[in-house]
């Protein structure tokens, strides 16, 4: 790992105001560090968060706010996330290990980098790393990567789980930098790739995730989150489905679907949501509308099964709904 | 009174000085990136450690894995993989496990540190510790340390003690042995003696 400072503001004008060129601010630093001792991050100087006091978790009849701070390990935890967000609980416990969840932050989860493993490997181009370089995934290992809104620049996959939650709870990344607090629906703060994906949210470079909102409702108290993946536990999704239903008399009255692992974003699947709405609960309307949630998709070769896949998926999560 | 008895430790550390041993790796050149800022100069500071306050010069890069081993002779807390991706490293920070491979130590002043060294009470065995023993949870024992420390965790988070939450709830730690059913069967073992015993 190269040299760098380490500067501690005490609160977060201090942070903000610290931030500079080659600057990262740090919070859980779980994905910071391994990109640091990779040489795939080299900064002059992190900005330590700890001191700022971001991390509480609070929950009404009108929703749910995370302070950006909050550890994984804490949000699962939290009994009103698990009885009234239960996929958001859900998506955090099938995120890494424990140890990882007991030091990452929610904040730091929604930024965490693709798992590409040529943008990890210093020694093969990569049009995130350095622009126009190439990318050696579209041909070649490109199983875990992406089948929707991939561009000839860059088909990689944003890895977190709790983003994909959070999209289909419709939930709002409330963020801090020099100009004051905006607030950005997570469906807008991801960017897809085109022919700039270096540049992967909309968050600027001097500006801080300070809380993540969640209205409450009722298909958010109806949610799952199932994920698909190599091996039983501590491994990134191939695909996720992240589902919501509020079901009245059997029927439909509202549906949210989001998948992980295919995109540079959660990807909400609207076509599935509009087959799900109004249909009775059933495992033919689930099978109906988990065939939708896919539409568009283009494999890049080698994770071409990603589509029934995450079709499964979904089909999975909304049956462990009723 | 002499003792002759070299530990492993100190036999390695001895072999080494005439043995020159190869980089299994060659370090993987950096990229033509941003220029590496000058190195500050170590801080003095002071961390808590199985209940002593140590001090020790540290660079802000330094993580509580390397000043742990390197600085401080606690080499029973491993460097596996260096990346949080296999635990050998666990240790507790204020009563919960993290990798210290992925902790800067600066940013851990203050905080109360456990590791594998300071488990046991004088020569009592943690019952973990003490399990894995009973139990033959092991083979090299090279993730043995961060398998004990994950797994006092654990039992202390208060989880069910049925084979497949032990199995998801030890993921972070990793065996190349594949040490993994004795290793459920101690960690169960103690689990369910502490619920007989009222314990949680």
């Amino acid at each position: 790992m190269q040299a760098f400072d380490l500067i501690r503001p005490t609160d977060l004008p201090a942070a903000i105001a610290a931030m500079g060129k080659g600057r990262r601010f740090i919070a859980g630093g779980t994905d910071l560090l391994q990109l640091m001792k990779e040489n795939i991050e080299t900064p002059s100087a992190l900005i330590d968060l700890d001191a700022l006091a971001l991390d509480g978790i609070g929950a009404d009849g009108g929703g749910l706010m995370l302070g950006a701070l909050a550890r994984m390990a804490d949000v699962a935890a939290h009994p009103a996330v698990r009885a009234e967000y239960p996929a958001i609980s859900q998506a955090l416990l099938s995120a890494a290990s424990p140890q990882v969840r007991n030091m990452g932050t929610v904040g730091g989860n929604l930024l965490q980098r693709t798992r590409c493993v040529y943008f990890r490997d210093a020694a093969f181009p990569c049009n995130k790393r350095t622009p126009g370089a190439g990318c050696p995934a579209i041909a070649g290992q490109n199983r875990m990567l992406a089948i929707l809104g991939g561009s000839a620049d860059c088909i990689a996959t944003h890895p977190s789980d709790l983003p994909v939650a959070l999209a289909a709870l419709e939930a709002t990344v409330v963020m801090q930098g020099p100009n004051g607090t905006r607030r950005v629906p997570i469906s807008d703060f991801y960017l897809l790739p085109g022919t700039t994906p270096g540049q992967e949210t909309v968050l600027a470079p001097d500006e801080i995730i300070t809380m993540i909102e969640v209205p409450a409702s009722a298909w958010a108290r109806r949610s799952a989150y199932v994920k698909l993946r190599d091996r039983a536990s501590f491994e990134f999704a191939l695909v996720a489905a992240a589902v919501a239903l509020d079901v009245r008399d059997g029927t439909i009255a509202a549906a949210r679907v989001a998948l992980g692992g295919v995109a540079a974003k959660p990807w909400r699947a609207m076509a599935a949501e509009a087959a799900l709405v109004g249909q009775k609960a059933d495992g033919a309307t689930f099978a109906q509308a988990a065939a939708l949630a896919t539409e568009g998709a283009r494999p890049a070769g080698r994770n071409g099964f990603k589509v029934r896949l995450a079709q499964r998926a979904v089909a999975r999560a909304l049956g462990a709904l009723v | 009174m002499a003792t002759f008895a070299l530990t492993r430790r100190a036999l390695i550390a001895g072999a080494a000085l005439v043995i020159a041993i190869p980089r299994l790796r060659a370090p993987r050149a950096a990229p033509a990136a941003t220029p590496a800022a000058a190195t500050p100069a170590p801080s003095l500071i002071s961390l808590q450690i199985n209940g002593h306050e140590r001090r020790l010069a540290v660079e802000p890069r330094t993580t509580l894995l390397d000043a742990l081993r390197e600085q401080l002779d606690l080499t029973g807390t491993k460097k596996g993989c260096d990346r949080g991706a296999c635990g050998a490293c666990t240790v507790h920070v204020d009563g919960r496990r993290v990798n210290a491979c992925l902790t800067l130590a600066m940013r851990v002043q203050g905080r109360a540190i456990t590791t594998i060294e300071g488990l046991a009470q004088g020569d009592d065995l943690h019952p973990v510790q003490a399990a894995f023993i009973r139990h033959d949870a092991f083979q090299c024992g090279y993730c043995t340390p961060g398998q004990i420390m994950s797994a006092a965790a654990f039992l202390a988070e208060g989880h069910d003690a049925d084979p497949a939450t032990i199995r998801e709830w030890m993921s972070g730690n990793i065996c190349r042995c594949g040490a993994y059913p004795h290793i459920v069967d101690a960690v169960r073992d103690v689990a369910i003696s502490r619920a007989a015993n009222g314990a949680g």
